[in-house]
């Protein structure tokens, strides 16, 4: 099965901006109508949904923040009554309250839809065993993939996260030929089969569907080894659906827009101003044909760019590259904006470290500090401290390359930075 | 001749790590018989000769303990002036050099590392300076 849903899928321009005009239109009026938020926005700086006739039109509508959706907690920007809305999630919420989304069944069953699509374009099939690790509960992952890969005729196994040798048990027993996971968890999961003695033919994978955290080249390609699969990467956020947002293909290339259910802008996040496909910067998002909760313009934070390019898989529709950082989680350090995948894409693949890592970002005075933690893996070293402090020369050395800043190199035990089932905590900044 | 097996234990630099290692030791009814710690700001190696280093070493790894198992002396020396000195030109001598050296319970026997071992035991033995077996080592 090469497509889900070919027709829109492989759409040409003209049909596909036709058919977003269609449903901008439409939402934007539904949303004018429905949620006293967007009315108040609309109605201060004199905006009528009827002002909006083109696709561009769209750069007149205020953007929606993530502090509007706490602000309105928990269902106050729902545009449907609660009659109809059949489910919510939450997102995780890190600091103070969760933001809280909710689904119509025709939401459902849309997002059931894009998650169909997104299986099929990463090589899955009706045929495949879906073992699902990502924790089930509020989050939007684990209950998005499963209804998705039902629809699509999958077996799942709702194995959720944790529990990770029974997790492989069933991996090995049950014949998993397809994985969901994040790709922190992953990872784990791939260093605990080495632990416990098993080989890659003792199973049956194929696919790794890797999402909820971002992952570097060089971490997939540790990925794809070490479990021996195809993985792609997938992308999205509560707030607009959950995953199903967008998602690669088998060819690796960019993850493809659902375009006929979102309309991705770049922006340039200090003046709001969107920017041309192929520049760098904020990734904002309007759902088209959202009930439940629709959003207007939402800035993700996440930072990327778009591809309009042709793909080798025949799918027409725009593509969004790997996400380059979030703009949130930048750290400044000694002025240079740091991002920690850059440090990622340095670390893995380094001989004598795990692919873990923890920054530490201190003040010490008026100047910050960074400390990048690494796992040493080759008892070998430990003969003598000349070759332990090669290795710490070493990444000080190509982190400097990358950076353009000295960090402090910290040699930890095996095993010393925490595992986890979710979403990896990368950065502790002490500032 | 069985070479004395030398443990090095990596140790991270944070409160308790030392003590943590010297637990699962005791537990696992390991006795030392001799150690050494060399430390930098960031972290150490602790080395430790044992009467059964294959138990230690399995009993480390299992606790997710960084362990290296490498091939030391042991050496005797009479307790009089200038004894250390003549060992150690010796080695010097025939190009061999001493990365490190621990005393072993008592103050006339000492643990040393070399880029040479088994070229150390013949220069050391055949110039008079008593080498002691593994089992030696691992009885003192």
């Amino acid at each position: 099965m090469q497509y889900y849903q070919k027709d829109i899928e492989c759409m040409s321009r003209n049909k596909m901006n036709a058919l977003q005009l269609e449903r901008l239109k439409a939402i934007v009026a539904y949303t004018y109508e429905n949620v006293p938020m967007y009315k108040q926005k609309f109605d201060a700086i004199g905006l009528k949904p009827s002002d909006i006739q083109t696709l561009n039109d769209l750069q007149k509508i205020p953007f929606t923040v993530k502090d509007d959706l706490r602000d309105n907690y928990p269902f106050g920007l729902f545009a449907a009554p609660m009659k109809k809305i059949v489910r919510v999630h939450a997102s995780s919420g890190t600091t103070g309250k969760p933001t809280v989304v909710g689904y119509t069944k025709n939401d459902l069953d849309v997002w059931a839809d894009l998650i169909a699509r997104l299986v099929v374009q990463a090589g899955g099939s009706d045929e495949d065993i879906a073992q699902i690790a990502f924790g089930y509960g509020l989050f939007t992952g684990a209950f998005g993939l499963h209804y998705g890969l039902e629809r699509l005729g999958a077996t799942i196994v709702p194995t959720s996260s944790g529990n990770t040798e029974k997790q492989i048990m069933l991996m090995k027993d049950f014949g998993t030929t397809l994985f969901v996971a994040t790709p922190s968890y992953a990872l784990h999961i791939s260093e605990m089969m080495e632990e416990l003695g098993y080989k890659r033919d003792d199973f049956k994978l194929r696919l790794a569907m890797l999402g909820s955290e971002g992952h570097t080249e060089e971490m997939r390609a540790v990925l794809e080894d070490k479990l021996g699969v195809l993985a792609t990467e997938n992308y999205g956020l509560s707030e607009v659906m959950g995953p199903g947002v967008a998602g690669e293909c088998i060819h690796k290339c960019g993850q493809h827009i659902a375009e006929d259910c979102f309309i991705y802008e770049i922006i340039d996040p200090k003046t709001g101003e969107v920017l041309p496909d192929g520049e760098v910067g904020e990734v904002v998002i309007t759902t088209i044909n959202k009930e439940g909760i629709p959003v207007l313009r939402y800035r993700t934070k996440d930072i990327s760019y778009l591809i309009d390019e042709e793909c080798k898989c025949g799918r027409t529709n725009r593509r969004m590259a790997k996400i380059q950082g979030r703009t949130d989680d930048m750290l400044i350090i000694r002025g240079v904006n740091v991002f920690p995948s850059q440090i990622e894409s340095v670390l893995v693949g380094l001989e004598h470290i795990a692919p873990y890592y923890q920054l530490i970002v201190t003040k010490k005075g008026y100047t910050d500090q960074l400390e990048v933690q690494v796992e040493l893996d080759n008892a070998e070293l430990l003969d003598s401290f000349a070759q332990l402090e090669a290795v710490e020369k070493h990444i000080q050395h190509k982190l400097q390359v990358v950076l353009g800043l000295t960090a402090k190199i910290k040699l930890m035990a095996p095993k010393s930075i925490p595992r986890t089932t979710g979403k990896a905590k990368h950065v502790i900044d002490l500032r | 001749m069985e070479m004395v097996k030398q443990i090095s234990i990596f140790v991270e630099n944070t409160g308790g790590k030392l003590a943590s290692i010297t637990s699962i030791l005791a537990e696992g009814g390991i006795n030392l018989r001799a150690m050494s710690l060399a430390d930098t700001t960031n972290y150490g190696i602790l080395r430790i000769i044992v009467p059964d280093p294959d138990k230690a070493y399995e009993i480390l790894t299992q606790h997710d303990i960084m362990v290296k198992t490498s091939e030391v002396i042991g050496i005797e020396l009479d307790d009089e002036v200038g004894n250390l000195n003549k060992a150690l030109c010796l080695l010097r001598d025939n190009g061999i050099s001493v990365e490190y050296l621990y005393a072993l319970n008592e103050k006339t026997s000492l643990i040393l590392k070399t880029n040479n071992a088994e070229l150390a035991v013949r220069v050391l033995t055949t110039g008079g300076i008593r080498v002691l077996s593994a089992k030696e080592v691992y009885a003192r």
